[in-house]
């Protein structure tokens, strides 16, 4: 994976493999600690303590078209690579959390990438089943998509509009340019 | 706390109440980019963000774009399958943004099978 949106958007695919309705992505990034912290956190079916320790390696995978399991092993790869780690907290029944900590200017850190498209592709194919909530943090300033409170205000238009997409895509982009320029 | 604003939103809904009021079509057809691991190294994003520009900007309000996990084909990637109503699914592989345009055009809009970039033709699934 080339960047961070990517794999991203590949371990929001096992929250919504795992029956997830809410799922939530955190990017923080604190300048004076340098350190960047990602959170998916996802209200799917979680996972038993077993399912755990295996999930982390490459070689396992539940699904049955392929033996081997590559997303989570491929994001702690990264995290290591700049210096950081990845873990998983996840309980049977309730949900699970992946948190994954980077050394934020390491040279080995991969660049965020195109968050915006990330989450606008998962909006347009998922978004009237699943809810996003994206909150990105670069020290106190923070941006936040909510599409509970967005399908609200949409009132009977549907999330996955292409006017309404186009238009949140913007926004997006708008809103983290914002947060960057801000946060020094 | 940057947010999106309500007004702009409400400003984005009204324009969308005006050109939208076919969408309560039925589906005729559905395109699946399978969005695994590999489909995502292999750049499944960007095939997907080209389609949904295409579906969004020629107002095909009968096609449905969706994804699904990996189809057990990582060299092939990025695929996707096109399932038309009483047809057999077809499953296209090593797409790029020019032939999943040109798969959306010739098979979504005209009925032709792009058979030059297809896998196989029927009993594939989209899981
Ligand atoms: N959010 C999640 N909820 C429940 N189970 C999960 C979640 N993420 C991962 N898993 C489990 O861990 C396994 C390995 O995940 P991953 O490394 O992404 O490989 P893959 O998705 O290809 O199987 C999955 O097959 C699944 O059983
Ligand atoms: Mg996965």
């Amino acid at each position: 994976m080339e960047d961070l949106s990517l794999h991203i958007l590949d371990i929001v695919e096992n929250s919504i493999n795992a029956g997830a309705t809410k799922i939530e992505i955190m990017l923080a990034e604190d300048i004076n600690q340098n350190i960047l912290t990602l959170k998916i956190k996802d209200n799917g079916k979680g996972m038993d303590k077993e399912t755990v320790k295996k999930a982390l390696d490459p070689f396992y995978t539940t699904k049955t078209v392929r033996r081997i399991g590559l997303g989570l092993s491929m994001l702690a790869q990264a995290a290591k690579e700049a210096e950081g780690n990845m873990d998983i907290k996840s309980k049977k029944g309730k949900g699970t959390t992946i948190i994954a900590k980077f050394v934020h200017n390491h040279i080995d850190r991969k660049p965020f990438g195109n968050m915006a498209e990330t989450i606008i592709n998962l909006i347009a194919t998922k978004g009237l089943d699943i809810d996003i909530i994206y909150k990105h943090c670069k020290n106190e300033n923070c941006f936040i998509f909510d599409s509970i409170e967005i399908k609200k205000e949409l009132q009977d238009i549907a999330i996955n509009n292409p006017e309404v997409l186009s238009f949140l895509k913007k926004e997006i982009e708008k809103g983290l340019k914002e947060i960057r320029k801000e946060g020094g | 706390m940057k947010k999106i604003k309500i007004g702009d939103l409400e400003k984005i809904r009204e324009k969308a109440r005006r050109t939208s009021s076919l969408r309560q079509n039925k589906a005729r057809a559905r395109i699946t980019v399978h969005m695994g691991t590999c489909g995502i190294a292999a750049g499944a994003r960007k095939i997907l963000t080209a389609l949904l520009d295409e579906v969004g900007q020629n107002n095909l309000d009968d096609v449905i774009v969706t994804t699904s996990g990996c189809a057990g084909l990582c060299s092939r990637e990025p695929m996707a399958t096109v399932e038309i109503e009483d047809e057999p699914p077809v499953k296209y592989v090593d797409l790029t943004n020019e032939k999943i345009k040109e798969i959306l055009n010739e098979h979504i809009i005209k009925g032709n099978i792009v058979k030059e970039y297809a896998l196989a033709i029927g009993s594939e699934r989209t899981h």
